[in-house]
């Protein structure tokens, strides 16, 4: 970080200290102050919220049904009584885009689950095992981040098959290379401190070790990269839906929903625009959270 | 020095050893006898002889061992086998369709390039706080939009509104232009960061205080001293930079309806037609681990700073490692990646 960077986390940790005086007056001013200063923290938050709310509660947003084909409402206009428009078989797009936050979001949650379970694994025996376990899978890690990462995850989901689940799989697979050499590289700080050395010295197994002081020390560095990596699943799951390897019609999914519009671009754009816009916010927002994270991890 | 350079040849070489069992256990393990299926579907374009020919080639009925000796004899004889749905050999449609690709990554790595020195510039000198911090923002965004997103827009615009550009390929320059661009697009949000972060660290060198002390331009400093300076993280990152072209042509050749190994990949993926699956999986790897052990060796020479010591290059190849992290994205790290480097270099030396 730089110098600049340090000084403002100095003075957010000052303004987020507790007044002297505890009166609930003082805190709300300084919540204030905190707020101001990270302003933009609201809009994302906000974002993500309802993105998560229309995956949960899909019925609170729209009474419209997404797989309804309406032959009389072919290509509306967006309009108040459709949002964003409707597609050539006559269903409400802001519909099938809410639904489609389901499919979307499950797949870049299960992505990066996968990810972070499979990554941590190999990066803590890798981390822990040192020699020739270690030189053995980290070689093996190179080697994977060798295959430029899109085009392994489509090779993944040539032999998995086509659809939401393989997608995911594909992608927290390809991201696990990644999460396991952060877990290595936590689990290396840790080995060479004195409270391990310590626990290893006082008889301590390794697993316990590894459950107390080394997996709360690799926390903070790995939500940052789980909050990256959620906005990165997002996109390449929606990239391999365009591709016609994700999800399969008629399940409304966000890369889908923009693969279908596209064929009526011409005259029909909001078809295409509204999916691909809420990629891009989705994405933008999950990014400034992440971007949050990792400089408040980092500076601690 | 040749010992140097005849190390990194020997970890390419088993990168691309390594890249290809990955591939060949994860394609074995697919059940049921994909061959014998395709022949005897009824849309199958080939001739009774090719079929022969393919049955001979991967007799299903050998031992996975052998056909694993045998394939990895066959990559070094550029023989990649045959592709399952038309019988073609896969090392001819690899040549046949890597040109379309390589023009599109060519040209979009040269436009990714200048927009990445040009938001860089205006970061470090738009003369207003706020310009400066809608520059800043442009990296961040063209990191979260997906690559289809962008052509399509991109497609939009320029063809179907502005009509300056042909909606299909139509085999000119100008066709490739706003595919180019779109990936030039996708590419130019990591480098960009990361020669920012570049420019303002350089200027805030001791060296660059006593150029302005003595009365230097800043032009005169910029043009002499910063751009060198800078520009180096960008080759470390040139290498990962080729894997996210070859990824994003992958989608630009589909969202444009260009030929090329992006197209080649998904009809190949749809039809499940693995030999080529894996030859161009095989290709692109190969592309990019020549790319890196290039920037390798180049890379000393460039940068003296960079000792031809094991401890170092190991470093080195970390850190470029790490910097994979900033093109999901992270970029802030991948930069502070570059800047930890001056401290160890310095207390080395």
């Amino acid at each position: 970080m730089t110098a600049i960077a340090d000084t403002t986390d100095l003075v957010d940790a000052a303004s987020e200290r507790p007044a002297p005086a505890d009166d609930g007056t003082s805190r709300v001013v300084s919540g204030l102050v905190w707020l101001s200063r990270h302003w933009s923290l609201v809009p994302a938050v906000g974002i993500v919220a309802i993105i998560l709310l229309w995956a949960i509660v899909p019925g609170l947003f729209t009474s419209q049904d997404p797989l309804a084909i309406v032959p009389t409402a072919r290509f509306l206009h967006p309009s108040s009584a459709h949002w964003f428009g409707t597609d050539q078989l006559g269903h409400d797009e802001y519909a099938r885009i809410v639904y489609g936050a389901r499919p979307s979001l499950t797949g870049s949650a299960l992505a990066v689950a996968i990810g972070v379970v499979v990554g941590s694994l190999i990066g803590a025996v890798s981390g822990w095992f040192g020699r020739w376990v270690d030189a053995l899978i980290m070689r093996a890690i190179d080697v994977v981040l060798s295959i430029p990462g899109f085009l392994f995850a489509i090779v993944i989901v040539v032999v998995l098959g086509f659809g939401i689940i393989q997608a995911a799989v594909a992608v927290g697979l390809t991201s696990s290379a990644t999460f396991a050499r952060l877990i290595r590289g936590e689990v290396l700080k840790a080995k060479a401190s004195n409270y391990v050395e310590a626990a290893v010295t006082s008889g301590t197994s390794s697993l316990a070790i590894l459950r107390r002081h080394v997996l709360p020390n690799s926390i903070a560095p790995t939500l940052s990269l789980i909050t990256l990596q959620f906005g990165v699943a997002i996109m390449w799951i929606a990239s391999l839906s365009f591709l016609g390897l994700g999800a399969q019609p008629p399940q409304p999914e966000w890369g889908r929903l923009v693969t279908d519009g596209r064929n009526y671009i011409a005259t029909a754009s909001w078809l295409t625009l509204w999916p691909a816009v809420v990629i891009v916010v989705a994405v933008l927002a999950t990014n400034h959270i992440s971007h949050f994270v990792s400089n408040r991890s980092s500076s601690r | 020095m040749r010992r140097y350079i005849l190390k990194r040849l020997a970890q390419a070489i088993a990168v691309l050893w390594a890249a290809y069992t990955l591939s060949f256990i994860l394609l074995s393990v697919l059940p049921g006898d994909a061959i014998r299926n395709r022949i005897n579907a009824p849309d199958s374009l080939m001739t009774p002889q090719q079929a022969q020919t393919l049955l001979e080639y991967y007799g299903s009925n050998r031992p996975l061992i052998e056909q694993y000796v045998r394939d990895l004899w066959g990559l070094f004889t550029g023989d990649l086998g045959y592709s399952i749905t038309n019988g073609g050999r896969v090392w001819g449609l690899l040549t046949l369709n890597l040109p379309a690709t390589a023009k599109l990554a060519g040209l979009g790595l040269v436009i990714g390039l200048v927009f990445a020195v040009i938001v860089a510039l205006l970061i470090n000198y738009a003369k207003f706080g706020w310009l400066k911090d809608v520059f800043s923002f442009l990296p961040a965004l063209s990191t979260s939009v997906p690559i289809f997103v962008i052509g399509i827009i991109v497609l939009n615009v320029f063809a179907f509104d502005l009509h300056w550009i042909p909606p299909v390929d139509n085999h000119t320059f100008t066709a490739l232009i706003a595919p180019a661009a779109t990936v030039g697009l996708v590419v130019s949000g990591p480098l960009a960061q990361v020669l920012s972060n570049s420019i303002r660290l350089t200027r805030s060198q001791p060296f660059v205080h006593v150029m302005h002390a003595k009365g230097a331009g800043e032009g005169y400093i910029f043009r002499k001293d910063i751009l060198r300076n800078s520009l180096l993280p960008i080759l470390t990152l040139l290498g990962l930079t080729i894997g996210e072209l070859l990824a994003g042509a992958v989608v630009t050749e589909s969202v444009y309806a260009r030929a090329g190994l992006g197209q080649l990949i998904v009809t190949s993926v749809n039809t499940q037609d693995l030999p080529v699956v894996q030859g161009i999986v095989l290709l692109t790897t190969a592309i990019y681990v020549t790319v890196n052990f290039i920037t390798d060796i180049v890379y000393p020479f460039i940068d003296p700073r960079i000792a031809l010591d094991e401890k170092t290059t190991r470093a080195a190849r970390t850190r470029r490692l790490a910097a994979a992290e900033g093109l999901g994205g992270d970029l802030v790290e991948a930069a502070d990646l570059f800047e930890k480097r001056a401290p160890v270099e310095v207390a080395r030396s």
